[in-house]
């Protein structure tokens, strides 16, 4: 019986191929972006996840200020380079510890100049973020503490501002100073959040507190962790220490946090998923106006097929069987707009992964969600028309022009 | 076989008293006042009677598509006007066959479709179904013509495939509201004929609604209608 009825509804729906296809469009666009957003979002966080991973997974990182949610934090008290060093001496667990201090600059060479960041550091930074220095050296303890006019640059910024030329030992002026090149590191690519990682100017932290932000801070701190040692026995090592060191009463939370890649990949995807939630729901309201489209070509039918009902009901159809006949068809009609929604979303997911290059991860769960979404359209858009049809009285409708 | 030999058992279908009333206050309508009538199994009536006579009615209450306002319908023993829609929606799934004067075909559908229907909602499974549907259009000489459309169809043989429709359950009465109302005089001769046959033949009770004396006088009884009470109730003493 319920064959028959899918079997009538799909003739039904074949009769007015045009109209039907007008209506489910509605349904289409809606899965098609409910599909799209999720499964080009679910290949970012991927991506972002992935890339993250292959940093290593005994980095922390010590930034001041609380974290409140994805990207946003309270400002508080700067560290100083004494956090570093009290690190470094006090807890056990670390491999290694660097200070990092960030600043954007315009770097000149002779014609060509670049916009950068330049970051003040230590020659620890490149042990915790394993990156080794290509040609030249690293900063001598005598340039670290008088604060020279020396600098490492990335590879990006060798290639924009001396081309071919050699970097080693030529000058390069950041703001309205001049530095010496000592060092080139090692090319690293692309980071997590698409930005060029090696574009960037190192300078002793000295010299950058003295000449570049003209104060004693020290932006964030990046501590790696020994191997075969806990990174959460780590992380609360440290913020024990902090604690201690920027006396927080026991009761007061902490105005700075310690966030392991976990957290990081967290914080990065927390923007993602923000986002793709917004125009999921965006798409899901697409769905609801494709819904009422359907309930509306459904009163249409139902008034156009009123003869047709009332001789269903004089030749013994129940009330319920006239209402499944319609429901049926709402949500066969849905659903198969579902179905090419799906289709759809998928092909363009598979044809945007170039543009934006982002990986394609199929995901069954929305699909599944999907489709039982468009169903559900269905059936409820579906069930007052339907309703409409069966409580029909039989003789007024066999009179209906 | 030439009279409904009236037995002492109950007829099929009594109605006493019966009276329908549309809307309320003054604008209330006397459809019918107080009817009774009384048609034994196998008999082949032909109902008449002027427009708002109230005979229409009367079918649409034997048809059980409509409830007494007062007064009882017994159709083979059962009180009608005590049950609910779905009881009377099935009542007419398993006794009745309906013609209607504009055929109630479904369009775009196959004639042996449209026959198919009333088996659909009794749940007979697909090839008994089309098994009998073939039957019943071969019945009503329509054998050939399984796969045409309405649209494609005369509107004799659409009434043809209606009556087919009516008749595939093989209903114990068949009501025809003015079968012969959208036809012209040959073409309502014949369907007439078979209306006939099948009362002949297959023992099938027929009521009929008509204002047309010519199909009347096949009938074996002509019941006539006048401001909703019966005005007179005949045997025909040579139907045709």
């Amino acid at each position: 019986m319920l064959w028959d009825t899918i079997l009538l509804a799909l003739r039904e729906i074949r009769r007015n191929v045009m109209r039907s296809f007008l209506t489910i469009l509605g349904i289409v666009i809606g899965v098609a972006s409910v599909i799209t957003m999720v499964t080009l979002g679910g290949g970012a966080t991927v991506q972002v996840t992935q890339q993250i991973a292959s940093l290593g997974s005994n980095l922390l990182i010590v930034t001041p200020g609380k974290r409140m949610g994805p990207g946003q934090s309270s400002a508080s008290a700067p560290f100083r380079v004494k956090d570093v060093e009290a690190i470094a001496r006090d807890i056990r667990s670390v491999a290694a510890v660097a200070p990092a201090s960030t600043k954007p600059v315009m770097a000149i060479v002779g014609n060509e100049n670049w916009s950068t960041t330049v970051t003040g550091t230590d020659n620890q930074y490149m042990k915790v973020r394993i990156w080794p220095i290509k040609t030249g050296r690293q900063f001598s303890d005598s340039e670290l503490r008088a604060g020279a006019a020396v600098c490492i640059v990335g590879d990006t910024v060798r290639q924009k501002l001396f081309g071919g030329l050699e970097p080693l030992g030529s000058r390069i002026r950041l703001g309205k100073l001049s530095f010496q090149v000592i060092g080139l590191l090692e090319a690293k690519g692309q980071s997590s959040m698409g930005t060029d990682q090696d574009d960037l100017v190192l300078l002793p932290l000295r010299t950058f507190q003295r000449r570049i932000s003209g104060n004693q801070d020290v932006g964030l701190i990046q501590v790696s962790v020994r191997d075969g040692e806990s990174t959460e026995k780590a992380q609360r090592d440290i913020e024990r220490l902090m604690r201690e060191r920027r006396h927080i009463s026991p009761n007061a939370e902490d105005d700075f946090s310690v966030m392991d890649m976990k957290e990081i990949t967290r914080m990065l995807t927390g923007t993602t998923q923000v986002l793709t939630g917004l125009l999921g729901a965006v798409a899901a309201v697409s769905l609801l106006v494709g819904g009422i489209g359907i309930m509306n070509i459904m009163l249409v039918s139902v008034t156009e097929r009123t003869r047709e009902i009332g001789t269903r009901l004089a030749i013994g159809a129940l009330e319920r069987e006239v209402l499944m006949q319609f429901l049926v068809e709402a949500v066969v009609l849905s659903s198969s707009g579902g179905l090419f929604g799906i289709l759809l979303g998928l092909t363009a997911c598979l044809g945007l992964k170039n543009v934006l290059r982002v990986p394609f991860v199929f995901n069954p769960g929305i699909v599944i969600v999907a489709f039982l979404f468009s169903a559900a359209v269905g059936v409820v858009f579906g069930y007052f028309p339907a309703l409409k049809a069966a409580r029909l009285d039989p003789i007024e409708a066999l009179r209906h022009e | 076989m030439t009279d409904s030999g009236q037995t002492d058992k109950r007829p099929l279908i009594e109605l006493q008293g019966v009276t329908k009333i549309y809307g309320t206050g003054h604008a209330a309508t006397h459809a019918l006042r107080g009817v009774d009538l009384y048609i034994g199994d196998g008999d082949l009536v032909a109902v008449m009677g002027p427009s708002g006579s109230g005979k229409s009615t009367c079918l649409n209450i034997l048809g059980c598509l409509d409830t007494p306002t007062w007064g009882a319908y017994t159709f083979k023993g059962v009180d009608v006007s005590r049950l609910n829609r779905d009881q009377r929606a099935r009542l007419r799934r398993y006794y009745l066959g309906f013609v209607f004067q504009g055929y109630n075909l479904l369009n775009r559908t196959s004639a042996i479709e449209n026959v198919e229907l009333p088996l659909v909602y009794r749940g007979v499974p697909a090839r008994t179904r089309r098994a009998h549907a073939r039957c019943a259009l071969e019945a009503v000489g329509l054998q050939g013509w399984e796969k045409h459309s309405p649209s494609e169809l005369s509107g004799g043989e659409q009434q043809r495939v209606a009556i087919a429709r009516a008749i595939v359950t093989g209903p114990t009465v068949l009501m025809a509201d003015e079968p012969t109302g959208n036809l012209d005089t040959a073409r309502s001769h014949e369907i007439m004929q078979l209306l006939v046959d099948l009362n002949r033949q297959q023992g099938i009770t027929i009521v009929m609604v008509t204002h047309e004396p010519d199909m009347a006088a096949y009938a074996k009884r002509i019941v006539r209608f006048m401001d909703g009470l019966v005005e007179s109730d005949e045997q025909n003493r040579s139907p045709m």
